[in-house]
């Protein structure tokens, strides 16, 4: 029987991210790398282990290859522990048959029996697509204090952006009063970040009526924590200032890539007492020739610079030629840029082959119409012809032939 | 001959006197190199690469460092039930010089090596990097039907005490051996790389505690040459020996090629290493790089040609540092000029210093000291 653990983390991890396209094809979103040697997954993977919390059970549904590789035994994270440590939930046959996650709630619902195991007092329910650096052990002791049922980590959105996100309105004390999903003329800029926060005794109570109710879509943010309130728990909203990014879209994955070289953004990863972990490839150092320029970027190991980078992400093992040139986008690992193409407002995914003299995406400000502009992205694996071209907001899945535009 | 009946035993101590300013707390095997490893990976991987799964890496004295480098041997998949990586300290720390002594240390770990399942017996130094198939050389062997089997390079002789200079056919059967005659020719010398039977080396090893043999080189190998089939290995592709402070510099230096750095770090054989878990570099406005071996963690604003950073080195605006080697933390102040120095770890240059070696004498910094 394993150890009592005070608490214990749960990360949904199960979601396609259908926005984000070809990058999500053949992996979970939490598998989509980012900031040159991460994937999403790390950052709530390390704020739990930075936290305290060594128990953490990865829910994954979706396309789960690539995800239950990359976490493996849980050593990157210091997660390989003979008590406690990493566990991946897939759904499983039951004897009254077998079930998909129906929904995040439903998710945890299948997992109450590994959760009991572990006796926890408290679950903290994290999402597997946000970038941020936040200490889980204040929200708990935040909790602790307020003898709360539920606490929901809160963020101050500036008021144009908050129709996008879950509100909330909060009184002095910070108990959640009343709460708002995505509405159009937003009354409150306190966002949901989607992290959560129970004490489990009631946690499981609500997850077992939650399952009985037919009409319940089995969602944390539309049914159960909805349901809490109105059955009147004690629901406190965890105030968290700091660097917060969903990223479930190309847009917001490519700006909050690009916020790393952006010093108001106010996200640091270069932090030693909060280092953010991760499997690191194996692979050289990065080799800068006489021909580079590197201006404004981030580059990981492996890597041969020979041309222009500027503004961009590199991550690791990337080859840029001689007179190649990089500009405001974020190259995955393994990718050849040949010589003389440019790559500009781009996220080209892993292994891909950009070919010599090739334009990939568009200046924004050279654009004729802007609302028809976007990020362009090329799928992983893509061979792009010598001299070809793929257009703003183009995404690619399948090579392009020489002299080509998509 | 199969790779996992083959023991690995490493010196760590391997010619640490040669550079004592950067052995003076640390082995041979942990001294930093090529930004981001440290000397003994590359024999390490070297023999993992190959399929070799039980390690020994014998040390002498210094060797903090290198534990917290190897630790359980788990980035070089070495943490195993079934064999893995063993350190193998002192009995006695008066007895070991940490320099020569190979008899001695042998003789010492004899327990282990009785008692490891392997039939073969690979001993390597750490102050040479190269990057070789050990399979090869296991075929070699056999092909031969060797006795001994010494890897060799062609080139000028380092300048380190007992180092075997041998004259062979063309099949590779040594005729004679030199130890560490004076010439300034092209000659075929030992790098310290020897392959032979488990039973032969305990036999040898038997032989000269009785006898008191001093010298591995003069009482074992020029000794037995006409009692023992004796080969030499020549290794082709990248080999560097440290044998002084500069031939440590010039080495790194030799990575800034392409082509020296495609056959050392190639795909098919990684070359594994402790992991850090820095951020990658962060090339900031106005910096200007080129030429060089850049490591994780670095955030670089100022000017950087032909150098070779660690991991975690901080480069401030406007500095200039050209033709330096700069381990592990270093930080280089605002405005300040650096032209061939060797900086060890964690060393701090306050703003607007300038300090400035030559090619033949490059400045040593030690460890954490701030000017």
């Amino acid at each position: 029987m394993p150890k009592k653990n005070e608490c214990i983390a749960m990360l949904l991890a199960g979601g396609q991210g259908s926005r984000l396209g070809v990058l999500t094809n053949n992996i979970a979103k939490p598998a989509v790398p980012y900031g040159g040697k991460y994937r999403i997954i790390d950052f709530p993977l390390s704020n739990c282990v930075n936290s305290g919390i060594y128990t953490v059970g990865i829910l994954t549904q979706y396309q789960p290859l690539e995800l239950n590789d990359y976490i493996g035994n849980g050593h990157p994270w210091d997660l390989d522990r003979a008590q406690g440590g990493v566990h991946i939930l897939s759904p499983y046959q039951q004897i009254k048959g077998t079930q998909w996650y129906k929904g995040t709630a439903n998710a945890i619902y299948q997992n109450i029996n590994f959760i009991e195991r572990y006796s926890p007092e408290y679950v903290a329910i994290l999402s597997g697509d946000h970038i941020y650096k936040m200490d889980y052990s204040k929200m708990l002791q935040y909790h602790k204090d307020k003898d709360a049922a539920c606490t929901i980590a809160m963020l101050e959105v500036p008021w144009e952006e908050a129709s996008r996100f879950g509100l909330m309105f909060v009184d002095e004390d910070g108990a959640i009063t009343d709460f708002e999903e995505k509405p159009k003329n937003p009354r409150s800029n306190k966002a949901s970040m989607g992290v959560y926060m129970f004490t489990w005794e009631k946690l499981r109570r609500y997850l077992i009526e939650d399952e009985k109710r037919e009409d319940s879509s089995n969602d944390f943010g539309k049914d159960v924590i909805p349901y809490m309130h109105k059955a009147g728990e004690k629901m406190y909203a965890f105030p968290f200032s700091g660097y917060w990014k969903d990223v479930g879209t190309i847009d917001s994955l490519w700006e909050a890539n690009l916020d790393l070289l952006n010093p108001k953004a106010n996200i640091d990863l270069s932090d030693s007492s909060w280092k953010i972990y991760g499997r690191s490839p194996v692979t050289s150092p990065q080799y800068v020739s006489n021909d580079a320029v590197l201006q404004n970027s981030i580059v990981a190991e492996g890597c041969t610079i020979e041309g222009s980078i500027e503004y961009s992400i590199l991550f690791s093992n990337v080859n840029v030629e001689k007179g190649a040139v990089v500009e405001y986008s974020i190259v995955m690992p393994g990718t050849t840029i040949k010589s003389g193409a440019v790559v500009q407002y781009a996220i080209v995914a892993e292994n891909a082959v950009i070919g010599r003299d090739a334009l990939i995406g568009e200046n924004p400000q050279k654009t004729g119409d802007i609302k028809e502009w976007g990020v362009t992205v090329v799928g992983n694996g893509v061979k792009v012809g010598d001299k070809a071209r793929v257009k703003a907001k183009s995404m690619i899945s399948d090579d392009v032939k020489e002299g080509d535009a998509v | 001959m199969r790779a996992n009946d083959v023991l690995g035993l490493i010196y760590s101590n391997s010619h640490d006197a040669c550079i004592s300013e950067l052995t003076a707390r640390r082995t041979m095997g942990s001294v930093p190199f090529g930004g981001r490893y440290r000397l003994i990976d590359f024999v390490l991987s070297g023999f993992v690469n190959c399929g070799m799964s039980k390690v020994g890496v014998i040390t002498n004295r210094n060797f903090r460092s290198l534990m917290d480098h190897l630790g359980s041997g788990r980035p070089w998949d070495l943490s195993r039930k079934r064999d893995g990586l063993f350190m193998l300290p002192p009995f006695n720390l008066g007895e070991a010089d940490g320099n020569g002594d190979r008899i001695g240390s042998l003789n010492r770990i004899m327990d282990f090596i009785s008692g490891s399942s392997q039939e073969y017996i690979l001993i390597c130094d750490t102050n040479t990097i190269y990057n070789m198939d050990f399979s090869e050389l296991f075929d070699f062997h056999t092909q031969r039907g060797a006795d001994i089997t010494v890897v060799t390079k062609y080139g000028k002789l380092p300048g380190l005490k007992n180092t075997m200079v041998f004259d062979c056919d063309e099949n590779g059967l040594v005729k004679s051996v030199a130890i560490s005659p004076k010439t300034d020719n092209e000659v075929l010398y030992s790098i310290n790389t020897i392959l032979m039977r488990k039973s032969l080396l305990e036999r040898l090893i038997g032989d000269a505690e009785s006898f008191s043999y001093e010298s591995f080189e003069k009482s074992i190998i020029q000794k037995n040459l006409s009692r023992f089939n004796i080969c030499c290995f020549k290794l082709s592709g990248f080999c560097g020996t440290v044998d002084s402070l500069v031939s440590y510099f010039n080495i790194n230096m030799e990575l800034l090629s392409l082509k020296v750095k495609r056959n050392l770090f190639n795909e098919d054989r990684p070359i594994f290493t402790k992991i850090r878990n820095d951020m990658p570099v962060i090339y900031g406005l106005g910096c200007k790089v080129s030429d060089s071996l850049i490591s994780d963690g670095c955030i670089i604003e100022g000017t950087v040609e032909r150098c070779v950073l660690s991991r975690g080195v901080r480069i401030g605006k406007g500095a200039v540092v050209k033709n330096c080697i700069l381990m592990q933390d270093t930080y280089v102040g605002d405005n300040c000029e650096l032209s061939y120095v060797i900086t060890d770890k964690s060393v701090v240059i306050t703003p607007q210093k300038a300090l400035r070696g030559v090619k033949t004498y490059p400045i040593y910094i030690g460890k954490s000291i701030i000017i």
